[in-house]
């Protein structure tokens, strides 16, 4: 951690990790203690704005925004770390696998790609989902595999590079296992093009998400999220209390403010 | 002339390809028979209809008869409002067309200037407030603009009604007042992605040499940038204009359900649900086309402009 702020000293990268590190121990907070119970129903105090009992208001029903929030933030958490975890690992696997080795299965996939790549993932995402209908595996599966594409082109380029350097070669001729090249020899070196793709990836993972919940393809009507919450939020604003739909949208601001700016950071050259 | 005819080739098989595997995947989704008869229909019933919707003859026959039909704009019949698809797209897709090409239109109009400014003007403080700005802007999505100006300009200062969508035939003033609000909200964020990527596109060509050569022969940096290093600097920004058009689309579906706009991305949610799967098939190919050949505009204008990359 010491290394990555040495490595990375510059604005964006700090910025960055204080927005992430605030919001993520925010929502790990939501996760154990909450003000008030997101589901507690209060007849008395239904849809306020922001007061000191209730910092972000209330809902329809008297429930407290800022507890809902931090449930919501959670859950479009969960969903994105998820989401990242199966772009990012079998994208890696697939790059690494075809940048390294090469041949007929590399050309036919890398042609796949980027005709994937050029039709845009969350529309992609967003009628595949609408098949298969709302829920939260749904969401993390989908996303998971129209995130593929972009991670899969990131380290092919990368492993393509790389394997053709001397030290690579040499390890070689010393007779190294393909399989210990690959994890112990080239991937540590693609980290500085992985890492900020993955911070990048979870920021577009929460945007994803809370197109597709708003959209109402993304988790069930039953499950809470970013998306859903911003969705239900809609209905407030005509009738003149924004707030709901200001706080749950300032939150996926952050949210991806924070990840984006880690992301340029670490691509940086400082 | 011949880039063109090469690249018009890969275009048309593309999305030949494209337009088998996304009928044969949505021929797989489900009978539409009994959605449209219910579980309780004869088997004779059931027989008939599906003779007369063709889906007793093979898929691959389908699929050709399919795609001759959508080549003359015939694109079959709705399962559930049993009308001709094209009558149910026609309007729609020219909303979702307008609102997509005035949002590339401010999108152009803003990130251009800026980004050439904040490269003219690199390290001073404009060009450095410009760059935190761009960042947090970035950030924003374009659902969370539509919020912001549907309540500033919608319920605070209430300059157009949310949710009472005019149509270019009952007032044109009207309609256009009413888009331009959608159209800055899917136009902001990609303003700020643009102007920050021309700006370092920009800085990245004035490091060159042949850059160097022209401070040499006695350009300064205002007309090295302008003469040499701006025509360059805009390849990869034209290529990320053709994924901005292909985004835009896709995001013209949120922004729509925002605004109440009777669009295409409207029709497409209601389609999907209902399992309406010509209009559906119709309109994901209408959006393929639209993808490939944005991509291919920003190809082909980049071939114009390089002429080393028509290979």
């Amino acid at each position: 951690m010491k290394k990555l702020f040495e490595k990375h000293n510059n604005w964006f990268f700090k910025t960055g990790f204080v927005i992430t590190v605030f919001m993520v121990t925010l929502v790990v907070i939501g996760q154990i203690w909450t003000p008030y119970d997101p589901a507690a129903m209060d007849a008395a105090a239904k849809a306020q704005g922001p007061s000191l009992a209730h910092f972000m208001g209330t809902d329809n029903f008297g429930r407290d925004l800022f507890s809902r929030v931090l449930e919501g933030a959670g859950a479009t958490l969960i969903i994105a770390f998820f989401v990242v975890l199966l772009g990012a690992g079998l994208g890696t696997l697939i790059g690494a696998l075809t940048g390294y080795f090469g041949g007929v299965v590399d050309e036919v996939l890398m042609r796949i790609c980027d005709a994937l790549t050029a039709f845009p993932s969350v529309l992609l995402a967003l009628i595949i989902l609408a098949i298969l209908g709302p829920g939260r595996l749904n969401v993390i599966g989908v996303l998971g595999l129209v995130f593929i594409p972009s991670f899969a082109r990131i380290v092919r380029t990368e492993f393509a590079r790389i394997k053709k350097l001397n030290y690579v070669s040499l390890a070689k001729l010393q007779g190294v296992p393909t399989g210990r090249i690959l994890l112990r020899h080239i991937l540590p070196n693609i980290m500085p093009v992985l890492l900020p793709a993955i911070s990048i990836g979870f920021n577009n993972a929460v945007l994803a998400e809370a197109s597709m919940s708003f959209l109402g393809v993304g988790v069930s009507a039953s499950e809470v999220s970013l998306g859903r919450m911003l969705s239900d939020s809609q209905n407030y604003i005509l009738r003149g209390l924004p707030w709901y739909a200001i706080f749950v949208g300032l939150t996926i601001v952050l949210l991806i403010l924070g990840f984006s700016l880690l992301g340029e950071g670490m691509r940086q050259e400082e | 002339m011949n880039f063109v005819i090469k690249k018009l080739g890969t275009l048309l098989l593309t999305l030949l390809v494209l337009s088998f595997l996304a009928y044969a995947a949505f021929e797989m989704v489900g009978d539409p028979v009994n959605l449209m008869l219910g579980t309780n229909a004869s088997p004779e019933d059931v027989a008939a209809l599906r003779q007369q919707l063709g889906l007793d003859k093979p898929l691959l026959l389908r699929y050709f008869r399919w795609l001759t039909g959508f080549l003359v704009m015939d694109m079959g019949n709705s399962y559930i409002y049993r009308i001709p698809v094209i009558d149910m797209i026609g309007d729609k897709l020219g909303i979702t067309v307008t609102l997509t090409l005035m949002g590339f239109a401010l999108t152009l109009l803003f990130s251009i200037p800026l980004g050439v400014y904040g490269a003219r003007r690199e390290g001073s403080w404009a060009d450095r407030m410009l760059t935190v700005v761009n960042q947090i802007v970035m950030a924003v999505p374009a659902f969370f603009v539509a919020i912001l100006l549907m309540v500033f300009f919608g319920v605070v200062l209430r300059l157009f009604t949310p949710g009472s969508f005019v149509s270019f035939q009952d007032s044109p003033g009207q309609y256009l007042l009413y888009m331009i609000f959608p159209a800055l909200s899917i136009a902001v964020p990609r303003t700020a992605m643009t102007a920050k990527m021309l700006r370092s596109s920009i800085l990245g060509e004035m490091q060159k040499d042949y850059v160097r050569t022209a401070y040499s022969r006695g350009h300064n940096r205002q007309t090295a940038l302008k003469g040499h290093a701006l025509k360059n600097a805009l390849l990869p920004v034209i290529s990320f204009m053709a994924s901005t058009m292909a985004e835009m689309l896709a995001g013209c579906i949120v922004i729509e359900q925002i605004f109440s706009i009777p669009g295409i991305g409207r029709l497409l949610m209601v389609s999907i649900s209902n399992r309406d799967i010509p209009v559906v098939e119709a309109i994901v190919m209408i959006l393929a086309v639209w993808v490939m050949l944005v991509h291919f505009i920003g190809e082909i204008i980049n071939e114009v402009l390089d002429p080393r990359l028509r290979a």
